[in-house]
């Protein structure tokens, strides 16, 4: 009950000090760029009341539920065939980071010219933020394994399919988890990215033309609701997350 | 005498050289006939190719010359039925309850579920770890995890008991209790234990028969009897001939540890 409490409190502490915060930003900033929190709400219920708002909201989930799908299971597959094989993964490992460290949107202009306008450029741009950081999460889970644990499958005379699913894969299930949660993140700030620079429809697009057209109200609130996504779907995910890990 | 459950003929093991290193000759040639029922156990200086020894045997690893039986049949490269091994690090699955763990030990039996259900739960008790079947093992301690092993393997019901030492990352008490347990299981199961350690008093305590190792690559250097009875426990350290048989085994193996010591200080 103890640690219950205490994460409730802190999570109220947490969103109060940070109310606190977006109102002194607003003091300070001013009306210029800024709106504050009240101002924001009262706006965000009327924003979705709106017919047009659900149309780039869906564009958006849609684009997003594609790019997670292709990051996972393309990630998945990348890191568990390097992580079964040594060579491949101590060879393709440095790669991998190097390209992760790219800032992704200077590859923005290729994906553009190959995907074209849209959904499918949109898609892209979220799985490449996402499949890497996946890969490697899951490339050392499944390096990482101890050795104790296929050994010990091996004199249990495991063939090597039932290896990989009974030992192998829950043994790296956490870490793997771990992956999927940052994933997750870069994903979506993958999709949204994309529909800033060249789509007609999103939630990144309804952004950037709202700066366009100086709309305040409207950047404040989808900024809002981003931010409120991210961040509840990333706790919950922690949560799992820290749940797994505690197993271990 | 009984016949030979495990017999062991001229076996080597050499590893081929890794880049820019030289084949190591690891064992052997060895030699070792292992009686149906012996409690026998292995001590040598470390290094000397003892776990490679048990890998051989559990078929875990090809012997580079040499055979080895098991129950009258040749053991190559294929772990045979009726082989049980505990290893001394944790190899419990942190992701399956004790109860799951136990069970993981009898995927590949083809038993009827009842009978399954029943020898998880004889397992189980036998370990004393009734009350903490639905754990996991993040919430045991360092010797009830090792218990939790000792039922998974158990509850197969090997005919051959392969222990590599299986107390060494234990405390001195835990280790004491546990020869204990092991010498009762023994006694109960009636398998041929194999078990190595490094630990002389716990090698004198627990076993029928010790072979001495030398340094690489190992060979038999002298093998001890101890007389004991099949109904013993740890209070026969208590006996004079305890003292004997780890005095004996300590003199052999001080000579082989201290060349191996000569060996490294002249490489330095």
């Amino acid at each position: 009950m103890g640690d219950r409490a205490k994460s409730l409190r802190n999570t109220i502490v947490l969103i109060a000090g940070l109310l606190v915060f977006w109102q002194l930003m607003y003091a300070v900033i001013g009306e210029v760029a800024m709106r504050s929190p009240w101002q924001t709400m009262r706006y965000t219920v009327t924003l979705v009341e709106t017919d047009f708002f659900w149309v780039h909201l869906t564009n958006t989930l849609q684009a997003f539920a594609v790019a997670l799908v292709l990051s996972v299971v393309l990630g998945l597959l990348i890191g568990f065939a390097l992580g079964l094989h040594r060579l491949s993964a101590e060879a393709m490992e440095p790669m991998l980071v190097a390209l992760y460290s790219i800032p992704k949107i200077t590859l923005y202009p290729i994906i553009l010219l190959a995907f074209g306008l849209g959904m499918s450029a949109k898609i892209a741009f979220g799985a490449i933020h996402g499949i890497i950081p996946v890969a490697l999460f899951t490339l050392n889970a499944v390096r990482s394994t101890k050795p104790i644990l296929v050994k010990t499958g091996r004199v249990l005379k495991l063939s090597p399919p039932a290896m990989v699913r009974s030992i192998l894969f829950p043994a790296a299930v956490p870490e793997i988890f771990t992956g999927l949660r940052v994933g997750f993140s870069l994903t979506l700030i993958g999709t949204v990215l994309g529909e800033m620079f060249a789509a007609q429809h999103g939630l990144g697009y309804l952004l950037m033309n709202a700066i366009g057209l100086y709309n305040v109200d409207v950047i404040m609130s989808v900024t809002f609701l981003l931010v409120v996504f991210a961040a509840g779907v990333n706790g919950i995910l922690l949560a799992v997350d820290r749940r797994l890990h505690f197993r271990v | 005498m009984t016949s030979a459950h495990v017999a062991l003929k001229g076996v080597t093991k050499r590893f081929p050289a890794s880049a820019g290193g030289q084949a190591v000759h690891a064992l052997g040639p060895i030699d070792l006939s292992i009686r149906q029922g012996e409690f026998f156990a292995v001590v040598g200086p470390s290094g000397c190719g003892k776990s490679t020894l048990l890998e051989l045997i559990a078929g875990l690893t090809p012997a580079s010359e040499g055979q080895i039986e098991f129950e009258g049949r040749a053991i190559e490269n294929e772990i045979p039925d009726g082989i049980g091994v505990v290893f001394q690090e944790d190899a419990c699955f942190p992701w399956l309850s004790v109860r799951e763990n136990v069970e993981f030990g009898l995927r590949k039996a083809g038993v009827a579920p009842d009978e399954k259900a029943r020898r998880v739960r004889d397992a189980i008790a036998m370990m004393g770890l009734g009350e903490f079947a639905p754990s996991y093992p993040a919430q045991l301690s360092g010797g009830m995890r090792q218990r939790v092993c000792i039922a998974r393997t158990l509850v197969a019901k090997p005919r051959l008991l392969l222990l590599d030492e299986p107390f060494g990352a234990l405390d001195q008490q835990t280790r004491l209790l546990m020869g204990d347990e092991v010498l009762r299981l023994w006694r109960e199961i009636g398998a041929t234990v194999f078990l190595i350690t490094h630990a002389l008093d716990e090698a004198a305590m627990l076993a029928d028969r010790i072979a001495v190792m030398s340094a690489r690559p190992g060979t038999v250097i002298d093998m001890v009897e101890t007389h004991w009875p099949r109904e013993r426990d740890s209070r026969i350290v208590e006996q004079e001939s305890f003292g004997a048989t780890t005095s004996r085994l300590w003199k052999t193996l001080r000579e082989e540890s201290m060349k191996t010591m000569g060996r490294s200080a002249a490489a330095t």
